[in-house]
């Protein structure tokens, strides 16, 4: 059974539809990764996953519960961490661990021991009595997610977990999800990086409140939309990055190109890709290099949204 | 160096628009206060509400009764039949004085003799008080001088003598009478921003979603926010009153208990106001304004500062509407009159209703927002 299904799940504000139409399903022990633009609808979806808002239309079930009749169920068995901090400052780490143990009912013979844990579980041991507010970004959202362990969800729903902290800070974070997703809990992940979208078992990417698409990170890789028949995905690396990137979007055989840090990633017909770079010299970039690569997934978010732009709104593709 | 002044100016104007609410109380909260304040500070007293027991019933006394009510100071609002009815209407607060006319009064002023016209006044509102006795002084004097010029009197005794008795604060001191006001408009402060500001405070921090999404229920998240908000106002209540007993020299001439019971019921009308308050404001300095349009009524129309008597009808009946008139009412009367249970059950019960009503109203919108 899913941990997580939904089904034509649509929310309307309004005459404003944040989320529409949207169905996917989450199995056990995955990591699911929620990826779109600011404003897609990605936290109207774990608002009404959550049971804070009720969808206008559609239906999901988590972790076997409606969403609309069964919510206090719901409720027991997830963890629910949000965008913004939101602990109690002026309490101490203990303190947020105890309110919400008791908010969760755990009975008290349990309590102490089931604290205990989820402080060995996040490393937040020598910061017991440290005010939260006094806790720098990272060990904040520790706590967070130690408040959000204490009551032993099978469910997280982490929204943008990683938001402001730092990269140390951040990949901790992300190997203390791993370590419990291995013991079977099931994560629901919003982000706007690309590389903790990479160490998401499932990924979903919402665009304008519709869901694009969801699957694995190699399925979604190997997309026929993302690649298509006859072409091939090149790095290439040369300086005068923005110049080459022009150049290459006037020639035929090159479908698409992005700017990816140091190099550029060019769609190219695969029958061209061998001469692309006497193509580049002709240009005038004599000592570029040029090598064969996987899509990354920010490529296929880029060629997903750009081919919907253009589909929906007759926006085309662009080439610069 | 007014470099920039432009582009501020500019900018501003933006934060203001943007902030409606905030905008529509800078905007209400002067209006309101010039409107309350203009019609309540008039120290002037009219309509002074009076009860009569009129013994003598003839078409002597009754001119003299007209006289009263001419003069704009009385409003004759009952006629007792008895001493004891008299002194009740004055301890439960009915009517701040009572006028006995003895039951020889015409036949004293045709036999050329002198009448005696006893008076109670509630002293404890001394400012009411000390008009209401000059005003009682100039009536029998004028009557008297009336019946001087007709020539009928041939003794030395003013024909109509008034015998005014003070029944409480005798000496008419002031502090007395505010006092214990000031004990509902400090406890309505509090407990309004506490409990405003710990919901609000929760809204602004992101951390009443958080609960929302645990299994808390709506009530328990309600209640276990407003009880030991009740429980602050309580101790508040109780250190109030101490030091309106032991540094102001207040005493508590009623019953402590009772005055326990009804400050319950103020209690809980001022936790609604919060709620309500609460469910209004986005932020805390929107709270602090909200609390303001509270406070405003509560200060100038309950009778705290100036009698309710006095004003035009709107805004007489506007101060009807404010929680803190009955419980000010109460407290006056438990604090300075003495009085009991049932002399002030009718102001408890209205103030039970109203508080009723605004915490049934501000429970049914705080469900509302955090839906």
């Amino acid at each position: 059974m899913p941990v997580i299904e939904a089904k034509h799940l649509t929310r309307r504000f309004g005459s404003f539809t944040a989320v529409d139409d949207v169905s996917f399903s989450i199995e056990e022990g995955s990591i699911f990764g929620f990826l779109g633009p600011n404003g897609s609808g990605k936290s109207t979806v774990i608002r009404m996953l959550c049971g804070l808002l009720r969808p206008s239309d559609g239906t999901a079930t988590v972790l076997g519960h409606d969403v609309i009749a069964e919510v206090e169920s719901i409720k027991r068995n997830i963890g629910y961490m949000s965008q913004q901090f939101s602990l109690y400052g002026d309490l101490s780490v203990m303190e947020n661990l105890n309110f919400y143990a008791r908010i969760y009912a755990i009975p008290r013979r349990e309590m102490k021991e089931r604290i205990e844990r989820v402080i060995e579980i996040v490393g937040i041991g020598d910061y017991r009595r440290r005010l939260a507010r006094n806790l720098s970004g990272g060990w904040k959202q520790r706590l967070a997610l130690a408040c959000a362990l204490v009551h032993g969800p099978k469910l997280l729903f982490l929204d943008e977990p990683t938001a402001g902290i730092d990269p140390v800070a951040r990949r901790e974070l992300w190997n203390l999800l791993f370590d419990l997703s291995g013991q079977g809990v099931t994560f629901f992940v919003t982000t706007h990086y690309m590389d903790e979208a990479e160490r998401c078992s499932h990924v979903g990417y919402i665009y304008y409140s519709k869901l694009i698409t969801c699957g694995t990170p190699n399925e979604l890789k190997h997309m026929p939309e993302v690649t298509p028949e006859g072409a091939v995905r090149l790095e290439v690396r040369c300086p005068r990055l923005s110049m080459a990137m022009r150049y290459l979007s006037t020639l035929s055989e090159v479908h698409d190109t992005t700017i990816f840090g140091d190099s550029l990633h060019v769609l190219v017909d695969a029958r061209a890709a061998n001469t692309l770079i006497d193509e580049l010299e002709v240009g005038g970039f004599g000592n570029a290099t040029v090598a064969s690569i996987q899509p990354s997934l920010e490529d296929v978010f880029v060629t997903l949204t750009r081919n919907r732009d253009f589909e929906e709104r007759g926006v085309k593709p662009s080439r610069v | 160096m007014f470099r920039g002044l432009g582009s501020i100016i500019y900018k501003e104007v933006f934060h203001i628009f943007r902030d409606p609410k905030t905008l529509f109380l800078m905007l209400l909260i002067p209006g309101m206060d010039m409107i309350v304040f203009g019609y309540a500070i008039d120290l002037e007293v009219r309509n002074i509400a009076t009860s009569v027991y009129n013994l003598d019933g003839r078409r002597e006394s009754r001119e003299l009764l007209d006289m009263f009510t001419n003069s704009g100071y009385f409003a004759i609002t009952e006629h007792v039949h008895s001493e004891e009815e008299m002194t009740r209407s004055v301890v439960q607060g009915r009517t701040k004085v009572a006028v006995r006319i003895p039951p020889d009064y015409t036949d004293q002023l045709v036999r050329g003799g002198s009448a005696t016209i006893q008076v109670l006044l509630d002293g404890s509102d001394s400012t009411v008080a000390m008009q209401a006795l000059q005003a009682i002084d100039a009536i029998g004097l004028s009557k008297s001088l009336d019946i001087i010029a007709e020539g009928v009197n041939r003794r030395d005794r003013l024909p109509v003598e008034t015998r005014p008795r003070v029944l409480f604060n005798p000496d008419m001191k002031t502090p007395n009478f505010m006092i214990p006001g000031l004990v509902a408009i400090t406890m309505q402060q509090v407990t309004l921003m506490l409990t405003a500001l710990s919901i609000v405070r929760e809204k602004e921090q992101g951390t009443l979603e958080q609960l929302m999404v645990t299994p808390v229920s709506r009530m328990g998240l309600m209640l276990g926010k407003l009880i030991p908000c009740a429980i602050i106002g309580c101790v508040e209540t109780a250190i109030v009153l101490t030091i309106m007993v032991v540094v102001f020299q207040v005493p508590i001439a009623g019953s402590v208990g009772l005055l326990a019971l009804f400050s319950l019921a103020f209690l809980f009308t001022s936790l609604g106001m919060g709620l309500l308050t609460s469910t209004l404001a986005s932020n805390q300095i929107q709270a602090v304004q909200f609390a303001f349009v509270f406070i405003l009524p509560a200060v100038l129309l309950s009778g705290f500062m100036f009698p309710l008597e006095s004003m035009p009808t709107p805004i007489y009946w506007l101060g009807q509407a404010v929680p803190a008139t009955y419980f000010i009412r109460i407290l006056r009367g438990i604090i300075l009159r003495g009085a009991g249970f049932y002399d002030l059950l009718p102001q408890a019960l209205i103030l039970t209703g109203i508080g009723f009503v605004v915490l049934v109203l501000a429970a049914s919108r705080f469900h509302k927002t955090i839906d």
